[in-house]
């Protein structure tokens, strides 16, 4: 560490030890650091090891879903016997893909439209009751999953929507929408008003100068949205647990979760683990492929909260 | 902007011409006005349609005889609040449910707070253990449920074949079994999916301290520690208020974890309040009235617990 031995009259008065914490010592805001020093070794040790505990789990479930294990159905040597009673299962696998798929870009879909207007709106525009319904719009992460769910049920029966993946998608988008709309009007914020009024004056509609102007501004923006909503559909459990009987309708999710309970109470956990690997699968390449976009999403959240 | 004369001509105005301009401005105005209502219009259908009309729904439900299947029988207030508070597990899913906040808000945030720290440095290195930490908050919290279901299974859990070598146990652990195990366990899969994200959201903090601070800090001979107690924990107060207020509120709503792992068991004794409120509805007395009025007492909690953290927390950083 880059410590001056030229100390000052001590102004903080805490008498503590320096060497008692090693995490504390790379404090110091991105000290240069030419060459690993033996503290760096020990801090990437440290640090590597916290990093492999994290990544442990998921490795293992890959690993150990193509694994010989007893009570599944890869008995010995290694190979895909897990995935094949996971594809399967019940109304197969195929089918529960294809529900989950359905109902994650019918939400992105509908959140990433929704709120490309509605942060448009928002920033751009003044209208009676906007400010109302922009706090209405954050109101919903006020209130638990479970208090809107119980008449959500209710009505979407009254709807014709039981067991539709369209209503489930309808209600996933619900819950989208504070922070897609917070993302889109801080973006379209983030645009120099020049921009659009420069072809506002050449003629353009204000929706043309969406489409032309503002659209390839705020991608970015769009496209963490869309990350958020697909992950969020993606791997919701509460919502179709409460929305969706029809158990060849049920999405993912819940189709792995289900599947747990099968064979006279024994747990078939190659399976599990198989399903575990598809449902992390999407999810973690998305995140690899666009994990700038992913931050970026966490950090005007916090920014602004 | 050169670029064009643009395909479609506008209908109404013919021409920008400067002079023109002064009495239109209104009629202008006024049809921004309208514009702007209609593209904020989608929003405020699935407001209103999905958002209010449940929330005066779950209202008009909690003080009604509503079963299930029967639907609404007609008003009975206030039966289903006191049946909901006299079931013999509101108490004990409520103190379980504290207690399960608490535990997980201290390790999560500690070890988050821990990380952020020690990955803040730009490089190589830096990057990638940030990445594996964030890796599990790209999954769902169900799928990494039942990835930990797996893991914790006295079949197939590596961690008895640890215990085994190392001599701590013979016989395979149920880390499930007792209800404190099925309480750590759990927080354990907690930690694990969501240290990284509050670690992201704690980084966001520590980067928007000056430079300059820690600078001065050092000129004037500040330990490592002094530092961080006198600087970094103060400065980042606001990071930490946000994500003490994330955790608190979602560990309070705990469902999807215990469901899969535990199954409120053993024995009831990792029951949330969540869970009751879904077995109300769906499991048993199939009694939606009763689960509506506790999902009211539970959004009623919370919306006092959050006022009363956020002034605490505001004052705190004036003190």
């Amino acid at each position: 560490m880059t410590t001056t031995p030229v100390a000052s009259a001590a102004p903080l008065t805490d008498g503590a030890d320096p060497a008692a914490t090693p995490t504390t010592a790379s404090m110091g805001r991105r000290p240069r650091r030419p060459s690993a020093s033996l503290a760096s070794m020990g801090q990437r040790t440290f640090t590597g090891g916290l990093a492999l505990l994290f990544l442990f789990p998921m490795l293992w479930a890959a690993v150990s879903s193509v694994s010989p294990q007893g009570g599944t159905a890869q008995t010995d040597g290694y190979g895909f016997a897990n995935y094949e009673t996971l594809a399967n299962y019940q109304a197969g696998i195929g089918q529960y893909l294809l529900n989950s798929t359905i109902v994650s870009v019918l939400t992105v879909l509908l959140t990433v439209g929704v709120s490309l207007l509605g942060g448009y709106a928002f920033a751009r525009f003044q209208f009676p009751g906007k400010n109302l319904l922009f706090l209405g719009t954050l109101a919903i992460l006020m209130v638990p999953y479970a208090t809107l769910l119980i008449p959500l049920y209710v009505l979407l029966n009254d709807l014709g929507m039981q067991n539709s993946l369209v209503g489930l998608a309808l209600v996933l988008t619900m819950f989208q929408l504070p922070f897609a709309t917070f993302m889109m009007r801080i973006s379209f914020e983030a645009v120099p008003k020049e921009l659009e009024e420069a072809a506002l004056v050449d003629g353009c509609g204000s929706f043309t100068a969406l489409v032309r102007v503002l659209l390839p501004a705020v991608r970015p923006g769009l496209i963490t949205v869309g990350i958020f909503a697909f992950l969020a559909a993606w791997n919701d459990f509460i919502t179709p647990l409460i929305l969706i009987s029809d158990s060849t309708k049920v999405p993912l999710p819940l189709a792995v979760a289900n599947l747990r309970g099968q064979t006279m109470g024994i747990v078939d956990y190659g399976a599990t683990e198989a399903g575990v690997v598809v449902l992390a699968l999407p999810c973690v390449l998305i995140f690899l492929l666009l994990q700038r976009h992913y931050v970026r999403g966490f950090m005007s959240g916090a920014l602004k909260g | 902007m050169a670029t064009t004369h643009s395909t479609a001509p506008p209908p109404t105005e013919d021409g920008p011409r400067r002079p023109a301009v002064r009495p239109r401005v209104t009629r202008r105005a006024r049809a921004r006005r309208r514009q702007g209502a209609l593209y904020a219009a989608p929003t405020a259908l699935f407001l209103i349609v999905f958002f209010v009309v449940p929330v005066i729904l779950v209202f008009r439900m909690s003080v009604s005889d509503w079963g299930l299947f029967t639907g609404d029988l007609g008003l009975n207030a206030p039966e289903n609040f006191t049946k909901a508070l006299d079931d013999r597990l509101f108490w004990p899913a409520v103190w379980f449910t504290l207690k399960y906040t608490v535990v997980t808000t201290v390790i999560l945030l500690g070890l988050a707070l821990a990380m952020a720290l020690v990955v803040q440095e730009s490089g190589r290195w830096s990057a990638f253990v940030r990445t594996s930490f964030l890796v599990p908050s790209a999954l769902g919290l169900a799928s990494a449920s039942l990835l930990f279901y797996a893991l914790y299974s006295p079949q197939a859990s590596p961690f008895n074949a640890v215990l085994e070598w190392t001599g701590i146990s013979e016989d395979p652990v149920s880390f499930l079994g007792s209800p404190d195990r099925a309480l750590w366990s759990t927080v354990a899969l907690v930690v694990w999916r969501f240290a990284g994200f509050y670690m992201l959201l704690l980084l966001v903090g520590l980067q928007s301290i000056p430079g300059d601070v820690y600078e001065a800090a050092r000129l004037d001979g500040a330990s490592a520690l002094q530092t961080f107690r006198r600087i970094t924990l103060p400065l980042l107060k606001p990071s930490l208020a946000l994500c003490t207020i994330l955790c608190v509120t979602g560990s309070l709503l705990a469902f999807d974890q215990f469901y899969i792992l535990t199954k409120g068991g053993p024995d009831n004794s990792t029951v949330t309040i969540v869970q009751l409120v879904y077995s109300m509805a769906f499991q048993g007395s199939n009694d939606l009235g009763r689960a509506a009025a506790l999902s009211i007492v539970v959004l009623g909690g919370l919306i006092v617990l959050n006022a009363v953290q956020f002034l605490g927390l505001r004052g705190d950083k004036d003190a």
